[in-house]
């Protein structure tokens, strides 16, 4: 039974959760193909130039032989790096949620203070209540993303499908970011075409992918900084774009910009905070919500980021 | 006639919080630290809204719900779940429950939390 098991490569590969080609069975199985056909090939080479069946069959001994060790060494390094994948995405998984309970009680903890329900706060110790509370939510943040990154990569991140609408959340949080356009000197406009219809869709985790593109668009943007947002309907989906006349994305880097922890080479220089994992959540995000994101930019000049959900049928 | 709040939770830095917040609110507050002796405080005390975690020693949260429903003195309190689980499974396993509000912790602020107890007390 347990042999039957362990000959089921499908099923194996699925308990890595990766594709066929990076699963150790399959290219196990793979390398047995290739030791066979080479054992076919060396035979029918051996006996036409060779006429001692005895050394035929030693030749084709020696080269399956170093076939097999090859293939096991290499398989077996694989299965080796696979594992400690799953170990370093459970390690993350772990942290980040031994993380949040602490940092959830400490960032209430000190709203309540600076809300000043506990009495007075004097403006020189308000001024430290709010470095303390900047520095609990950037804590926040980060291990927001990296849990959201731990399960995207351990296939556990599921999303809600509700109806809401996309115009009342953008506005929303265009509110929450008011200080933080203002204290950049960058100014957000937004635009939405009337009665845009609901969309269907996981509301939190959307909002992420919103805040990461506006905290993006304002982050970037250089003196007198510029973000506008659109709103429109488009056939059977909705359009969001996002433009920003910051320092722009060097071409040599555009191919790069969603993957897990890259940076651009010029934000790098700015020296922003940032851990490149926010347009790497956003585009899964996205795609698991049935819509595409993309993005046009030019160093210098600004960017331009756009997504597409589907209209709640 | 002051309302009054029931907190299970095992945190004692979110008891504080909460207890001093709400009291300050204007409610009275009780807390209690488990699952088991938060269904004690419900029976006896009769709250009118419970703020529940639902990772808790003795009796975890999603115990206390069900007992909660089934014992006809505590049936009808409001309780608002309070919690770090936000897979769906637990969201659904706990609204099934009779919860009528589920927040998790990590994506609200003191304010909103607040203010969802409010909404909740003055339906």
């Amino acid at each position: 039974m347990k042999l039957l098991q362990s000959l089921n490569v499908i099923a194996q590969c699925k308990k890595y959760r990766i594709s066929l080609w990076q699963c150790p069975s399959f290219l196990f199985l793979i390398m047995g193909i290739i030791i066979c056909l080479v054992a076919i090939i060396s035979y029918l080479i051996g006996t036409r130039y060779i006429t001692e069946p005895r050394i035929v069959a030693l030749i084709v001994l020696i080269v399956c032989a170093i076939l097999l060790i090859l293939s096991f060494i290499i398989t077996n390094s694989f299965e080796k790096l696979i594992e400690a994948n799953r170990l370093k995405s459970e390690f993350i998984n772990i942290v980040s949620h031994q993380l949040r309970a602490p940092l959830s009680n400490l960032s209430w903890a000190i709203e309540l203070l600076m809300s000043g329900g506990l009495g007075r706060i004097e403006r020189e110790q308000l001024d430290y209540f709010k470095i303390l509370k900047e520095n609990s939510d950037r804590m926040k943040d980060l291990v927001k993303d990296l849990l959201i990154v731990s399960k995207i990569d351990s296939a556990q991140l599921s999303l809600k499908k509700e109806e809401f609408n996309l115009e009342e959340l953008t506005r929303e949080i265009i509110k929450e970011f008011e200080y933080f356009a203002k204290a950049s000197n960058c100014q957000i406009e937004f635009f939405a075409k009337e009665n845009l219809p609901k969309i269907f869709g996981d509301r939190y985790q959307l909002r992420q992918v919103i805040e990461n593109l506006l905290d993006n668009a304002i982050r970037y943007t250089k003196e007198k900084g510029k973000v506008t947002i659109k709103i429109k309907k488009e056939k059977n989906f909705i359009l969001f774009e996002i433009s920003d006349n910051g320092v722009g994305i060097p071409r040599e880097d555009q191919k790069f910009i969603f993957q897990k922890f890259f940076r651009a080479s010029n934000v790098l220089k700015h020296k922003t905070q940032g851990t490149g994992l926010g347009l790497y959540i956003a585009k899964e995000i996205i795609e698991r919500s049935g819509g595409k994101i993309g993005f046009k930019s030019q160093e210098g000049v600004g960017s331009t980021f756009w997504f597409t959900l589907p209209i709640k049928s | 006639m002051k309302k009054k709040i029931l907190i299970i939770e095992d945190e004692l830095a979110l008891q504080k919080t909460f207890s001093d917040i709400l009291e300050k609110e204007g409610y009275q507050v009780i807390s209690a630290l488990n699952g088991e002796s938060g269904l004690m405080l419900a029976k006896k005390e009769n709250p009118d809204l419970i703020l529940l975690d639902l990772i808790l020693p003795q009796k975890d949260g999603f115990e206390v719900l069900k007992e909660l429903k089934k014992d006809e003195t505590t049936n009808e309190i409001p309780v608002i779940v309070l919690t770090n689980l936000e897979d769906i499974q637990s969201v659904e396993r706990a609204v099934e429950l009779g919860a009528k509000t589920y927040l998790v912790k990590a994506q609200y602020t003191l304010k909103e939390v607040i203010q969802k107890i409010k909404d909740e007390l003055e339906k």
